[in-house]
């Protein structure tokens, strides 16, 4: 992994190092599998339909997931992610796929962060972040929140 | 107004179900969720690192098996899919995930037996945009072979 991030880099405000995602309808079909959410409103177009929701949907839990990936990729392999929470405000469509392995043309999401507080409680060094995924319009489809602690050099 | 057959389920639980955390289902969850770290995947490099060992990504839990990421939707006569089938008798067909709260106490490692527990903790209505909704609050824990808490799930559904 990358360098290992310390409590003393970072300050209120400091961005958590921002990731992308791509999703398509091989994505969804991977995270079904993976997960055993096997709700049609992600892979059937009649039902999504039906459900309200035009055309199937990304999985929020895989929307979830990313958001950790963002958190343990950025406090690096000795931080300890301790809680994560996201609300899924918004819906995202993945994009079709152009061949065996390659998705089309279309939206990238980024993942995204920044540290609202930083402190120590019981001899550990704590940062609180507020994370969100966007979508290619910049909306904010799951706002979040995060609590890790990172090493010290102290 | 909260159905009744629905509200009278809250502080139901199901009864604990059996999770062994397999190293191959965490290597698929991190290639769906395109998670690269080799903490997932890599012996070697896991057996170097301060785990000591392949650990599941924060919020996996192994090989689910009609469990979603937070709770036991698809289980028939579960407690969260009893509380849907009441909502959509009621009138409240249409479910969404809401969000989820997580908190991870140790880590979930590759050859964990976990034991999850599923909760229906609350249930209540809100009004948004002159559409009425309720909100079904689901909890579960997930105990590991030691006996410590490894995380917990709070899970919101969304029922309209």
């Amino acid at each position: 992994m990358a360098r290992q991030l310390y409590w003393e880099d970072i300050d209120i405000g400091s961005e958590v190092t921002p990731l992308p995602r791509i999703v398509s309808t091989q994505t969804l079909v991977k995270w079904a599998g993976a997960t055993g959410d096997f709700n049609p409103i992600h892979f059937e177009e009649a039902f999504a339909s039906k459900q309200g929701v035009g055309k199937p949907i990304v999985h929020g839990a895989l929307k979830r997931a990313w958001l950790v990936t963002l958190m343990t990729n950025w406090i690096g392999d000795n931080g300890t992610l301790k809680k994560l929470s996201c609300q899924y405000r918004g819906m995202d469509w993945p994009r079709g796929m152009k061949s065996l392995f390659e998705p089309e043309e279309g939206d990238t999401w980024w993942c995204k962060g920044k540290v609202t507080r930083k402190y120590e409680k019981d001899g550990e060094h704590y940062v609180d972040c507020e994370i969100w995924l966007e979508n290619a319009k910049g909306e904010k489809t799951t706002p979040g929140a995060a609590t890790a602690v990172l090493p010290s050099r102290g | 107004m909260i159905p009744e057959e629905a509200a009278k389920l809250i502080g139901k639980a199901d009864a604990p179900v059996v999770f062994e955390v397999e190293k191959g289902a965490i290597k698929r969850y991190a290639d769906a969720v395109d998670d690269r770290n080799p903490l997932y995947w890599d012996e070697e490099y896991a057996r170097n690192s301060r785990y000591g060992s392949i650990i599941a990504p924060p919020g996996f839990f192994g090989w689910p098996l009609k469990w979603t990421g937070a709770g036991p939707l698809f289980v028939p006569d579960s407690v969260g899919n009893l509380t849907l089938e009441a909502m959509s008798k009621a009138g409240y067909p249409y479910i969404l995930d809401g969000g989820a709260e997580l908190e991870f106490m140790v880590p979930v490692r590759a050859g964990d037996i976990l034991i999850g527990s599923s909760k229906l903790s609350d249930i209540y209505e809100r009004e948004s945009k002159g559409t009425k909704m309720v909100f079904c609050i689901l909890e579960n824990i997930f105990t590991n072979q030691n006996g410590a808490a490894a995380f917990k799930v709070r899970q919101t559904i969304i029922c309209r």
